[in-house]
């Protein structure tokens, strides 16, 4: 038994695993549920609480298992609760709405679970095999995620269109991996940054290439423009519930992983990826700002706004340095409160004849449901960056991090970039506290409503109690930043 | 002559390259852009066990294994995509992918 315990680091997911198999045979044995399957759905938020509560009381420090492929660190811990808490408050808010619809089969909660499981495993990932199976786990999980709605063409060209561009990147990464793999020799992110530290700048034009090609492939999966293609057109016609997974937990996990590569595996050749990355930070932030202007759905603004978010939470990683990392983890941590408390908002505005994905049906919301427009209103200004709300303090300190690594340009287009997205936040806002009421929506939810009472919580109350959560990502950077032996 | 792995990189290249302009040249169908992922995936590999042979190193080997199992996930997931989006739109032309625009 005692060989057993070097797995002990590994459990998170080997629960995740096993209990998405579990729900698997769960699921096949049992009478069929019309009304939909809430009981799976309750199983997969208990597998994924028993996995956040291992995660948060697993052994402290860094820990590699299976030849260093799989790496837990306070890094990991920290993105891990995150990419979990964000995906058991989607399936929380989420439950009315996929019933109503007709998803919320076993199917959905289990590949859920899976995605959940890849993310965890690209968190964690300590070589470029890893790296891949992790990223692959996921986005094949979602492919499907996106197109369950089998009988409405929306969802299945969601998913069509999420599965050509996503193939495209993973071949793209890979081909980036295999490059890096024959001009360094190995696949393990240390012995990388041990092999490209030797190396003049531009000494080595085949490992610069399989960098340049692994970056693009995580831009796809992170949504940094110019690899957004498929961002506005999947959140519109995914299923909202969806729409909300995707916005929450992907883009975190991808953004850990991006962060991993460049800090553990390139530290050593920092200028041939920073302008890489600031590259795509001022793409997404200008692109996010500027296209989100004109959008009329709601599902394509937050699309938009996501993309923007990315190239503001870039903006830290173009630093390079302990202040930006820890603002990245800040950023995150932030907008995924943000785009929970959104989409709950999304997801009440429903009236009796259905869904309604509209700007303009949000007309009068203040007149007839104060609370969520007034929810709805919080989020956006702190979307939009207004002290004292928590999204300012998200953009203060990348800023601060770029401004201390003398990265002026890219914070004074960030500051830009972030008054012009002001625009089209203030006009959702405008919509519901100005015009005419037309219509008045149903009752907020219990799921929905208890996901809009934290988010706002978090807004408003950040500015009175920042610390703990400063405080865990500053621990997070630190260990991401320790130095690793080459063996 | 002999083949070197300057040699097994071209080839990988040409078909990465061509594999690439296929998805992105292609407006007729939605099974071609499958493929073309495919041919993708392929050069990956070819570039990925001439690394290994020619640096001694059996990790190269094992990576490719890996990746033919992934792309063949990906090629049954992929074509249960286009079943499904058929049976909504009755075409898997790729100009006809165009409900959402903007």
């Amino acid at each position: 038994m005692q060989y057993l315990s070097i797995y002990a680091p590994v459990l998170p997911e080997i629960v995740v695993a096993v209990g998405a198999m579990a729900l698997l045979m769960f699921g096949v044995f049992r009478k069929a549920t019309p009304g939909g399957d809430f009981a799976a759905a309750w199983l997969a938020i208990g597998v994924l609480l028993v996995a956040a509560v291992l995660v948060a009381t697993g052994t402290t420090g860094r820990e590699a298992v299976f030849d260093g492929a799989f790496i837990v660190d306070g890094f990991a811990r920290f993105m891990k609760i995150l990419v979990i808490g964000g995906a058991v408050l989607v399936i929380i808010m989420s439950f009315g709405n996929l019933a109503r619809q007709g998803l919320l089969s076993f199917e959905y909660v289990v590949l859920l679970l899976l995605a959940v499981l890849g993310m965890m495993l690209m968190i964690s990932a300590g070589d470029l095999i890893a790296l891949y199976l992790g990223i692959e786990l996921q986005s094949l999980s979602l492919y499907v995620v996106a197109a369950i709605k089998r009988d409405e063409v929306r969802s299945s060209e969601a998913g069509l269109k999420y599965f050509v561009l996503g193939a495209l990147s993973s071949g793209m990464l890979l081909y980036g991996a295999s490059l890096i793999y024959g001009f360094t020799g190995s696949v393990d992110f240390g012995v990388i940054a041990g092999v490209a530290q030797g190396q003049a700048a531009a000494g080595n034009i085949g490992l610069t290439f399989g960098l340049v090609f692994l970056l693009i492939g995580i831009a796809f999966k992170i949504s940094a423009v110019p690899f957004h293609m498929w961002t506005p057109d999947v959140y519109q016609g995914a299923p909202t519930p969806v729409t909300a997974f995707f916005a929450a937990a992907p883009k975190l996990a991808a953004m850990a992983l991006l962060m991993r590569v460049v800090f553990t595996a390139f530290p050593g050749i920092a200028p041939q990826w920073q302008q890489i990355i600031v590259f795509l930070s001022i793409a997404s932030m200008l692109l996010g700002a500027f296209a989100a202007i004109g959008q009329t759905n709601i599902k394509r603004l937050m699309a938009y706004s996501s993309i923007g978010h990315i190239g503001y939470a870039l903006v830290g990683v173009a630093a390079n340095n302990e202040a930006g990392m820890q603002a990245v983890l800040i950023y995150l941590a932030i907008y995924l409160f943000m785009t929970l408390g959104a989409f709950a908002c999304i997801l009440s505005m429903r009236t009796k004849d259905g869904m309604l994905e509209d700007i303009d049906s949000l007309s009068g919301l203040a007149k007839t449901n104060l609370s969520m427009a007034f929810v709805l209103a919080m989020i956006l200004f702190s979307m939009a960056g207004i002290p004292p709300l928590a999204g300012f303090f998200a953009k203060f300190y990348v800023f601060a991090a770029a401004i201390k690594a003398g990265l002026y340009p890219l914070a004074i287009i960030g500051v830009l970039a972030s008054v012009i997205a002001a625009y089209y936040y203030l006009r959702v806002i405008k919509v519901m506290f100005f015009d005419d009421a037309t219509r008045s929506f149903l009752p907020v939810e219990r799921g929905p409503g208890f996901v809009m009472t934290i988010a706002t919580l978090f807004v408003l109350f950040f500015v009175l109690v920042p610390q703990p959560l400063v405080d865990a990502a500053l621990a997070a950077v630190q260990s991401l930043q320790t130095i690793v032996p080459v063996p | 002559m002999t083949i070197g792995i300057e040699h097994y990189l071209t080839v990988a290249a040409s078909l990465f390259t061509l594999g690439m302009l296929g998805i992105f040249l292609n407006r007729k169908n939605v099974i071609i852009i499958l493929m073309s992922i495919e041919l993708m995936l392929l050069a990956v590999n070819i570039n990925l066990v001439a690394f290994s042979h020619f640096l001694g190193d059996l990790v190269g080997q094992v990576f490719a294994l890996l990746v033919l199992t992934v792309a063949a996930a990906e090629a049954a997931i992929g074509l249960a995509i286009v079943v499904v989006y058929y049976r909504n739109r009755g075409s898997i032309a790729v100009d006809d992918v165009n409900m959402m625009k903007g």
